[in-house]
């Protein structure tokens, strides 16, 4: 038996004993499930979520390619894969959802000095520690350079004043990795650091924004004379917009790949949408134009879904169009989105009470929460940006 | 099934291009127009391109083919798309070699495939009769009397109609137009006196022909396929030739903007480059992304086609569709970006957007394939 062999056989055996039956498909559909992001605040409202999380994390399998000595899985691509495999055979679910993971750790990995990788990677690993993102502020959106939240040096330790928004879920994070501005008088990009920051500083604070579809998914989060360790630093100082975009190609990574599933909203099938309330004809949707538009709309993401697989299998040169996948992925969402509530007429607009289904309730809400999709993570705009001045060499 | 080239076609592709670029750049089209050849495409370029073996890519080997697929076949078709190298790979190479590979008899196979394989013989594809695509509404009747069908009708729009030799004729032996059965395939002889050949002037400069057949006679062992089952075998010769065009489209239409991101690069107004400018910038960005979901398409339909895909149809109308649109988009907006000099003739560009409305009618048009791969998907 192969060295590979061997590994899957392991896996599978320690998958068998450790991960509970209630995180597996096949599970009682009663059992209430958990979207588990860890952290010191963490509620579960099924206690395997819990137990399913430490287990993964003490295996260090919430990351599996990084070394064991940050506490990591310290697994090669193959034995990667045959974790994946393993796990989706028996239906497992995701153990942690992380910022932490899909965009600290990494940059950290490539950034962070050797006490900060062993302080840091650990607890995000085992989900012990909740991270938040601290990018934009009110004046610095797609402009995000431009940011002013300053971080004075005062001997010891910085000071830091400013306020940050659409920090999602700041309100049930423990930690904010930060842009911060220490260079006041150098150019913009120039005088930019990346710091670190526990939310349980003095003087730290979030207030929830609720948004048009009436939840609240992003904070704004306020510092007010907050003492930062200057061990908090990452990398060098005024360095930290090298960090801040290569952090921001981890984000937009996951976001094409991934896709949160609650910001992209529902996963329902436009189709049998549009037949249950536009009505079916010899098993056609049973009016011309929006069959058309429909039409039209299923062959561009078929066409999306097969560019996709095509950037897979030619491997690696994906990262040249990560923006066209943003740009593309978002917008027809956003488009499916439209048009399941045009075709569900009156009731794809239904906002509360009894008379409307919970789930036409929830596509509404789905539906509004999908007009983020373009702005978060660079809008459509900045992505086209990208592309004409990237991919296309367009002058400045 | 992987969405890449494997490495003979990449060298099928690498040929095709180096053969477009040196032997028949835009101006070699530019003279056949000016000149007002009678074929509109050369033959002594049509000899070159056979002994390079594309009129066999689609002919298996033991009738003198490579059988190198219809992948094959449409990269080379992309390549020469970039440079509107007219010339009868299509209908031949494409459509005459599918059609009789694959539905002929062993006596129709040995008689024509190494006729077609060695530049002998050019084919054409016969199908409609109206100005939209669309087979079932065939109303050319084919009568058998004896051993012999009598054929009566007009077909319009056939490709390389005023120069082939063979026809492959879609007639009705029963039931009326807009019936999916009582279709028949015919191989008939063109140059007979039963037939008459309208050439057609085509805003593409292309040769297409009006062909009307007045009591042809035509013996029933040169049915192509079975009788009464035209209409499955037209599809499937219809979906490798819409394949293969959309192929041919993707080249026109990474041509047409390539072209429009030079003289973005190089024109200047207002003191500074035009592609400076985000008005343009943001459409050049969107046409890009375009282009290589046409890319994807095309590569899937092709690749499925190779892969005996039970897809075929869904992903020809897809790959028609969005090619279609594409080279739609880009043919406009590379009249725009261009300004002025894009409106003459004396610049390339306009012969991409009149071969571009044309060949998006061809076999369908987005239109068309947008409303079958609703049917096929089953809404």
């Amino acid at each position: 038996m192969s060295e590979l062999d061997n590994f899957r056989k392991e896996v599978k055996e320690w998958l068998d004993t450790n991960c509970p039956a209630s995180m597996r498909s096949g599970a009682n559909p009663d059992t209430p499930v958990d979207e588990v992001w860890g952290g010191r605040k963490a509620v579960y409202k099924n206690p395997d979520s819990k137990i399913w999380l430490d287990r993964m994390g003490q295996k260090g399998w919430t990351m599996p390619t990084v070394p064991s000595e940050y506490g990591g899985g310290g697994l090669n691509k193959e034995e990667v894969k045959i974790l994946n495999e393993e796990m989706f055979a028996i239906g497992a679910r995701a153990p942690l959802l992380s910022f932490g993971i899909w965009m600290l750790a990494p940059v950290l990995l490539e950034y962070g000095s050797e006490e900060q990788k062993k302080e840091h990677l650990p607890k995000i690993i085992k989900g012990e520690i909740r991270w938040c993102q601290g990018y934009s502020e009110p004046g610095s959106g797609s402009d995000l350079a431009s940011l002013a939240t300053k971080a004075e040096d005062i001997g010891d330790h910085f000071m830091v004043n400013g306020q940050k928004v659409w920090t999602s879920y700041a309100d049930k994070a423990d930690w904010i990795f930060a842009l911060v501005r220490t260079g006041p008088k150098e150019p913009k990009h120039d005088g930019i650091s990346f710091l670190l920051i526990d939310m349980e500083t003095a003087g730290v604070s979030t207030k929830p924004i609720t948004l048009i579809s009436g939840k609240s998914p992003f904070c704004e989060t306020f510092f007010d004379d907050v003492k930062v360790p200057k061990s908090n630093l990452i990398g060098q100082l005024n360095a930290g917009w090298a960090i801040a975009k290569a952090l921001l190609q981890h984000e937009r990574k996951f976001i094409s790949n991934f896709g949160l599933a609650s910001a992209m909203g529902s996963k329902k099938d436009l189709v049998s949408i549009a037949k249950k309330h536009l009505g079916e004809e010899n098993g056609k949707i049973d009016n011309e134009f929006y069959r058309s538009e429909i039409a039209s709309h299923k062959i561009k993401e078929h066409a999306f879904g097969l560019t996709l697989q095509r950037a897979g299998d030619e491997g690696g040169k994906a990262s040249a169009t990560a923006s066209m996948f943003k740009l593309y992925g978002t917008e027809h969402n956003k488009k499916r989105h439209e048009l399941m509530v045009a075709a569900m007429g009156t009731d794809g607009v239904a906002w509360d009470g009894d008379e409307f289904d919970d789930s036409d309730k929830n596509l509404t809400r789905s539906w509004l929460r999908t007009k983020g999709n373009s702005l978060e993570g660079g809008t459509s705009e900045v992505q086209l940006n990208v592309i004409s001045k990237r991919v296309l060499g367009l002058p400045s | 099934m992987k969405l890449i080239l494997n490495e003979e076609q990449q060298f099928l592709k690498d040929t095709a291009k180096n053969f477009a670029e040196e032997r028949t750049p835009v101006n070699h089209f530019r003279s056949l127009r000016d000149n007002k050849d009678e074929d509109l495409w050369d033959r002594d370029v049509w000899k070159e391109m056979v002994n390079l073996g594309w009129s066999g890519i689609l002919v298996p080997e033991e009738y003198g083919g490579s059988n190198f697929g219809v992948a094959g076949i449409s990269v080379i078709l992309q390549e020469c798309g970039r440079t509107l190298t007219p010339s009868p790979l299509f209908a031949t190479g494409v459509l005459g070699a599918h059609a009789i590979s694959n539905f002929g008899t062993e006596e129709q196979k040995t008689k024509y495939l190494p006729k077609i394989v060695s530049g002998e013989i050019t084919t054409a594809v016969a199908v409609d009769e109206i100005s939209h695509h669309n087979p079932l509404k065939t109303n050319m009747s084919a009568i058998l009397k004896d051993d012999t069908y009598v054929l009566n009708g007009k077909k319009v729009f056939v490709i390389d109609g005023a120069s082939a030799d063979l026809l492959i004729v879609l007639a009705r032996t029963s039931g009326n137009s807009g019936d999916h059965t009582g279709l028949t395939l015919f191989i008939v002889e063109n140059k007979q006196t039963n037939i008459e050949v309208v050439k057609l002037s085509m805003a593409d400069s292309r040769n297409y022909a009006n062909i009307t057949f007045s009591d042809v006679e035509v013996p029933k062992k040169d049915i192509l396929g079975d009788a009464e089952a035209g209409g499955e075998a037209i599809e499937n010769i219809l979906d490798i030739g819409r394949i293969a065009i959309a192929a041919e489209m993707l080249g026109n239409a990474e041509a047409a903007f390539e072209s429009t991101i030079n003289y973005l690069k190089e024109r200047k107004q207002f003191g500074v480059l035009i592609g400076t400018f985000q008005a343009l910038q943001h459409r050049a960005a969107e046409m890009f992304c375009e282009i290589e979901l046409t890319k994807s398409s095309v590569m899937a339909a092709m690749q499925g086609a190779d892969n005996n895909s039970n897809e075929l149809q869904r992903l020809a109308s897809l790959a028609k569709t969005i090619a279609g649109e594409t080279l739609h988009l880009v043919s406009n907006e590379a009249i725009q970006m261009h300004g002025g000099i894009g409106v003459t003739d004396e610049y390339d560009l306009g012969f991409y957007l009149k071969r571009a409305r044309v060949v998006e009618q061809i076999f369908g048009s987005s239109k068309f394939h947008t409303e079958r791969y609703a049917n096929i998907s089953g809404f």
